[in-house]
């Protein structure tokens, strides 16, 4: 029904902007236009679609909740709590559907024939409104063509209307996600000290787990402490860092300060296509082969190494973040003005003199502005740790190691069975806040160093 | 006396051919104006003398070009010494994005010129003062040669070039993006170091050939039409197409 309504209106848009169009082509012909004739098309088509879809969503939010305060209405004398209201009415909407196996009460029977009631009078109410409303703003803004109003006025601004809603929605989702993650984390924070989250040294949620009733708070300081998960982090993402910064930043130099224009042609796209690797994929490839690889060569030392180790993950996820660091630096040194290079090359600086002295300093910022987004997705990535670097918190220096990351944690804290109001539970928003904290800082950081030196340096 | 001798000088861009056998004498210690109007292959010939052309990919010099008997156009030529010994300045002033010390120190810095930071610093102090730039910059040597102002910067790209005290010095209209009076400016310092060094300019303007240069060149489609001294170029050629050219009446 729904969907045949949607349809129906922005058909009978499309058809009002060929309707519209004709008509300003018609009026062409004794009077001057306000605009060109597609304005006059979509002005009418605006006025169709935009009040009908907008009285359509509102009533498709509001519809649910008006039902289902008339349904509730019969059991307030009842004296439930608001979860067996819930539980009510969900029934209810079950046995309309006819979908409901459970005990059939005559009350509940009642409620479901009147909610079936209610839903069809609700229904051809909507129908009869969006059409009432059709024909209202179509023929006002037809007499407005016929009167050869301003076109072009009314159209632009309903654009920018269009254009504000989108940005809006964006910017209110992530506002609505922030807050859905502070919210949670501040009843983490209710059952578990900050202090004790943030200075923590252990990390092993499972501890809490009880069958019935509160854990034992004793238990519960021990059992959160994200000082492992925070260095497991910063520790992998170095190691990834001393892998991808020296190898990106060299082939960023050499595709574009070295490299003819037919290997540039291509081996940056094939660099670039180390990117589009899904993650997963070199998570098994840290997990199968490298990790392997490590434990090996390890023995063959004489060394104790786990056979998920830290190295392997943060040198597979180092090669995962090359392309970000060698693509964006390519680019920022390959937009350093040719003089530059000119004037260095004349006074007899060789090419390595003038990349050293000339193109790298002046691209810096740039640089700068990559290798700190590059941490920012070191820090956020999941998957190759998760597979190649383990799940035990432990707090450790040694690359050989196993280590966790905080987003490993939030995995391994949100797979499996959950109740949602535990703090096992929880703790996953205060470590996604925390690390939400931490990319925003980076990224922060990284956009004030650019425009710092920029300002420094043009 | 000469000091540049260019013989059958043709130069490809690629298929195209932008010079076609231009032989000319550059006088040392004399300023040379070269001039023509645009794309007619002047920048091109005077980006020859120092191998500027390397730079760019396609480009294929035919010819011979000595200076002091040295063969420039040679592939066992050593360009890092040649360029110590050509200085240019190019047309868009381009100082580094360093300190104005640090722009001037450059060139003796990757020739190794100073050996003690005392010595360095006569360097900056003696370029800056051959540049007429010394009195505006002297407090302010550790800031951004970049936030110079244009006439400031181009001067600074001079004293740059006289950093390693070259032999010649190319300019390739060093004017052209300067307001009158730092034109003057540049003008006047043209005329002080000819007695040290020879310069070679392209320009555009034809007043300022015929106010800094004792020979000039024109050029036209890739070809050397007329070269001699200033005076007689500007007041009485040989050539019909020169005689347009200077009256304005093309180009």
């Amino acid at each position: 029904m729904n969907l045949i309504l949607v349809t129906f209106i922005i058909l009978l848009a499309f058809t009002s902007y060929y309707f519209g169009r004709k008509k300003a082509l018609v009026i062409q012909s004794s009077q001057r236009l306000t605009a060109l004739p597609k304005f006059y098309g979509y002005y009418l088509a605006a006025w169709c679609a935009a009040p009908a879809l907008i009285i359509f969503a509102l009533w498709s939010v509001f519809e649910p909740s008006i039902v289902k305060t008339f349904i509730l209405q019969d059991y307030t004398d009842q004296n439930l709590t608001k979860n067996e209201l819930q539980l009510i009415y969900t029934k209810v909407k079950a046995l309309a559907a006819g979908t409901y196996t459970g005990n059939i009460t005559n009350f509940l029977d009642e409620s479901a024939n009147k909610y079936i009631q209610l839903k069809g009078i609700a229904n051809s109410a909507k129908v009869a409104i969006i059409l009432a409303i059709l024909i209202f703003s179509l023929s006002f803004a037809y007499r407005s063509v016929q009167k050869n109003d301003r076109m072009r006025e009314p159209v632009e601004i309903f654009l920018k209307w269009v254009l504000f809603v989108a940005s809006l929605g964006a910017v209110l989702v992530t506002i609505g996600i922030v807050f859905s993650l502070l919210f949670e984390a501040i009843r983490f924070f209710q059952a578990v000290k900050i202090f004790d989250f943030i200075f923590g040294t252990h990390w092993y949620p499972a501890k809490t787990f009880v069958r019935d009733g509160q854990p034992d708070p004793e238990l519960m300081k021990d059992a959160f402490g994200a000082v492992p998960l925070f260095a497991g982090t910063f520790f992998i993402a170095f190691i990834a860092m001393c892998v991808a910064i020296p190898i990106g930043l060299l082939s960023g130099i050499y595709l574009s300060e070295y490299a003819g224009r037919g290997v540039r042609k291509y081996a940056k796209p094939i660099i670039e296509i180390l990117a589009g690797i899904p993650t997963v994929v070199y998570g098994f490839f840290a997990a199968l082969t490298v990790g392997p690889f490590v434990k090996e060569i390890g023995n063959a030392m004489g060394l104790e190494v786990s056979a998920e180790s830290a190295l392997a993950a943060g040198a597979v996820m180092g090669v995962m973040i090359i392309p970000f660091i060698s693509s964006l630096s390519d680019d920022v040194m390959t937009a350093v003005p040719q003089n530059l290079r000119d004037g260095s090359y004349a006074m007899g600086a060789t090419k390595s003199e003038t990349v050293k002295k000339v193109i790298f300093p002046a691209a810096l910022p740039g640089i700068v502005g990559s290798i700190l987004l590059a941490v920012s997705r070191a820090v956020g990535e999941t998957m190759i740790v998760v597979m190649a670097s383990g799940l035990a918190a432990n707090l450790t220096m040694n690359p050989l190691e196993s280590t966790s990351t905080i987003t490993a944690q939030i995995v391994v804290i949100l797979i499996g069975d959950q109740q949602f109001g535990d703090p096992k539970t929880q703790s996953a928003f205060a470590l996604g806040i925390s690390l939400f904290i931490v990319t925003l800082l980076l990224n922060v950081i990284a956009l004030s160093v650019v425009k710092k030196y920029r300002e420094k340096y043009e | 006396m000469s000091k540049i001798k260019a013989e059958n000088v043709n130069v490809y861009y690629g298929s195209k051919q932008a010079l076609f056998d231009v032989s000319i004498d550059i006088a040392e210690k004399e300023v040379t104006a070269l001039i023509g109007p645009s794309g007619c292959g002047k920048s091109t010939f005077l980006r020859c003398l120092n191998r500027m052309n390397d730079v760019i990919e396609i480009c294929r010099v035919e010819g011979s070009i000595k200076m002091d008997n040295l063969e420039l156009n040679s592939r066992k030529l050593d360009v890092v010494r040649l360029r110590e010994n050509v200085g240019m300045v190019f047309q868009k002033p381009n100082p580094f994005p360093k300190t104005i010390y640090e722009n001037v120190a450059y060139g003796p810095t990757i020739h190794g010129i100073a050996q003690s930071k005392e010595e360095m610093d006569q360097i900056v102090e003696t370029s800056l003062k051959k540049a007429a730039l010394w009195n505006e910059v002297k407090d302010r040597l550790d800031e951004i040669g970049t936030g110079l102002s244009g006439g400031q910067q181009q001067r600074l790209c001079i004293a740059r070039a006289i950093s390693v005290s070259p032999e010649v010095i190319l300019m390739d209209e060093p004017c052209s993006a300067l307001d009158p009076i730092a034109t003057a400016q540049i003008e006047e310092l043209i005329d002080d170091l000819k007695k040290e060094v020879t310069i070679v300019i392209v320009t555009h303007s034809m007043s300022q050939a015929a106010r800094v240069s004792q020979k000039t060149g024109f050029f036209h489609l890739g070809k050397l039409i007329e070269f001699g001294p200033t005076d007689k170029i500007f007041k009485n050629p040989d050539n019909q197409q020169t005689q347009d050219y200077i009256t304005g009446r093309f180009g």
